[in-house]
């Protein structure tokens, strides 16, 4: 199993291109490390680069919102493994400016590397990052939600598909490191986005979804041709428990714009003119 | 009183690229469509929970209102902010410059920041080796936003960028000293009153102003390797808070000063490791006999910080001071005045984020085991919405002896709150 999910991973570039181009692809997938695959590929891989602007709603039980919004650019080091993303506040004013930068590590043993900017210390920090499972700057979103969940935490079964939707359940192989016993993934049959997670916690209830509310196909011309990226521009997760719920919207996605390696201290410290203008 | 140092070198900062290009009116359009305008209003009242006969019952009093204006050009960025207060200790208005810098990469190699800026480099958490930028303690101590613990430089500072290594190159043609405790606002150990003292015996510095007689340099190397963050540095200025007396013990003076040093940051364990050290060469005390001016010093600082449950992190420092001609320092003085060889220091600081990361409860203590004092920083904050902001906190000095580094503080323990509002 583990060579066919070494397999996958090496040839998803060119297929989940080609699937993104052809929306009538094959539907005889049945092998479920190759549905999460592609899936974990149109969710956090897609271009070898990408920016977006993101604006976050969070509502609480009572009804009182709060706003962040930031710029994020990605980069892959390697299709379906390290990527490496930088994140400049733009909102709320008290952390305007301030500089978030990951390079995250496939290697399930490597906990990624995180960084903070501070620019009225001039401080570049560096953060202890063991717990993925942690709120994104006061959201509902986790730091692992934000820059994926490694597939290798978990083990996947298919468990159901219909019209629309493969559904795969991921049940966590160390289960003391999580908070939910499993979650249940809904996978648009025709895109591989994922639409619906369904979180439960350690007595089976449901308690935490996110939802995929709004796709748009990006498209980026090279060339001659054509490239279509399928994103989700807008999710919503709502925390049953807490009652609070966070929308989350993209705006100006590109792919592929060529970022150099912006990622080092130096552009901590003078964020790119990617990400400010 | 304002100080028109700042403006002055505002107008200048505003006015280069006006004068380097030729189509002015065009590029001044558009430096005004791409301003970018925020900042804060700040109310911040503190008191002291002990009574000190040498300085006011009030340790904070004053509104604050940074405003922060940046903007830019295909060339350059550009960037002003500054702070007016209205303080009731010193009751007195102020013009605070924090920076008025212009930014550009000449090169592709290459960064140049030019002005009034903030500096920071090291990896000391709230302890400072390599980093021999101003500080501002009088603000530390007194319960200002940390913030206001770093201090502007007036400098140039040229990176340069290559695969070996990059390098910074900080000038300042005329030293920055640290705002340091002088009696104006906290109380302090005279050691020629042999007593604590505050506004009855506010230090007098010896300083000239000459520009580029007086100046600093400062360099880093550094390199990434695996996302170990490895440098070397090197500092040829003044000791930046005073460093010794002048002979007939009327002035404090900031003796020349060189250091040399290197440090290491990086995944350890489950956590960030960090170490860092430097070599503080007291340049007019080469042998060490001169009782009035600091004795060369080894500091060595070892850190290492782990997220310890959900949103609380823990954070822990050893930090050492070693004086290296230690005999004759002591041969120097009366019996008595000397201090101990070395100055343990450990440090501790515990960060709790509650509330949707709303409320931080932080807490950072130094503890001397040599000195036998601490200093206790609790602070809470709480953000009310996305603008507004309250918070409270203290400053509490703990200490066996007068003399030494935070015992010598303990009258002046303090406790203040804050409310913000950004824009």
């Amino acid at each position: 199993m583990k060579l066919l999910t070494a397999f996958t991973i090496m040839f998803l570039p060119s297929t989940a291109l080609f699937a993104a181009n052809e929306p009538n692809m094959p539907e005889k997938i049945n092998d479920v490390d190759a549905i999460v695959n592609r899936a974990n590929f149109m969710a956090y891989y897609q271009g070898k680069d990408g920016k977006a602007k993101v604006k976050m709603i969070i509502t609480d039980k009572k009804g009182q919102t709060r706003l962040r919004e930031f710029i994020i650019l990605r980069k892959d080091v390697k299709d379906g493994g390290d990527q490496k993303y930088y994140v400049y506040f733009l909102k709320p004013a008290d952390v305007r400016k301030m500089v978030f930068m990951v390079h995250k590590h496939a290697d399930i043993q490597k906990d990624d590397d995180r960084w903070l900017y501070l620019p009225s210390l001039d401080l570049v920090k560096r953060i202890a990052a063991s717990d993925k499972r942690t709120s994104f700057v006061g959201s509902d979103f986790l730091y692992e939600d934000i820059s994926g969940r490694n597939l290798a935490e978990d083990t996947h079964e298919l468990i159901e598909t219909n019209d629309k939707y493969y559904v795969v359940k991921n049940v966590p192989k160390n289960p003391d490191s999580v908070e939910f016993s499993y979650f249940n993934v809904a996978i648009d049959r025709e895109t591989f986005i994922p639409m619906k997670m369904d979180f439960y916690d350690k007595k089976n209830k449901l308690y935490r979804i996110i939802k995929s509310q709004k796709v748009e196909t990006i498209e980026v011309k090279e060339q001659e041709n054509v490239q279509k990226f399928p994103t989700v521009v807008k999710s919503i997760v709502s925390d049953l428990n807490t009652g609070s719920k966070t929308e989350m919207e993209f705006t100006n996605v590109e792919y592929n714009i060529n970022l150099e390696d912006i990622f080092t201290e130096r552009y901590l410290r003078r964020p790119p003119r990617e990400a400010i203008r | 009183m304002i100080r028109y140092r700042g403006v002055v070198a505002f107008v200048l900062v505003l006015s280069l690229p006006v004068m380097a290009q030729e189509e002015s009116a065009n590029d001044f359009a558009s430096l005004l469509s791409n301003l970018d305008i925020h900042g804060f209003y700040e109310i911040r009242p503190g008191y002291r929970v002990r009574e000190d006969k040498y300085e006011k019952d009030m340790s904070i009093m004053e509104q604050r209102m940074q405003l922060d204006l940046s903007s830019y050009l295909d060339w350059a960025d550009f960037k002003f902010k500054g702070d007016i207060t209205a303080d009731l200790v010193e009751e007195q208005a102020d013009f605070n410059l924090r920076e008025a810098y212009i930014f550009t990469s000449p090169y592709e190699f290459m960064d140049l920041k030019l002005g009034r800026q903030i500096l920071t480099w090291g990896t000391g958490d709230l302890v400072f080796i390599n980093d021999l930028f101003p500080k501002d303690w009088q603000s530390f101590f007194i319960g200002r936003d940390t913030e206001y613990l770093k201090a502007p430089s007036d400098a140039v500072k040229i990176s340069l960028f290559s695969e070996a290594a990059n390098f910074d190159i900080v000038y300042t043609p005329k030293f920055d000293s640290d705002r340091f405790i002088s009696g104006e606002r906290i109380s302090y150990w005279n050691s020629n009153l042999g007593r604590l003292a505050g506004q009855d015996a506010i230090q007098n510095t010896d300083k000239s102003d000459l520009c580029f007689k007086n100046d600093e340099i400062a360099v880093r190397v550094y390199k990434n390797i695996n996302n170990y963050e490895y440098a070397l540095y090197s500092y040829h200025g003044y000791w930046k808070s005073p460093g010794g007396q002048n002979a007939a013990a009327t002035k404090a003076i900031f003796p020349d000063l060189n250091v040399y040093g290197a440090s290491l940051r990086g995944n350890a364990g489950k956590g960030i490791g960090n170490l860092e050290f430097g070599y503080y060469e007291s340049d007019e005390d080469q042998s060490g006999n001169k009782g009035n001016i600091n004795n060369s010093e080894l500091r060595f600082l070892a850190g290492y910080s782990q997220e310890i449950g959900k949103d609380f992190t823990a954070g822990l420092q050893y930090y050492v001071e070693h004086m290296l001609d230690y005999d004759q320092h002591k041969a120097s003085l009366p019996s008595g005045l000397s201090r101990d060889r070395n100055r343990h220091l450990i440090t501790v600081r515990l960060t709790k984020l509650l509330m949707n990361q709303n409320l931080r409860c932080s807490l950072f203590t130094y503890y001397s085991p040599s000195d036998e004092d601490a200093y206790m920083r609790p602070i809470v904050n709480y953000k009310v919405n996305d603008n507004l902001a309250v918070e409270a906190g203290a400053n509490v000095f703990f200490g066996k002896y007068p003399s030494t580094f935070f015992g010598q503080f303990k009258n002046n323990t303090n406790i203040y709150t804050a409310l913000r509002y950004s824009f």
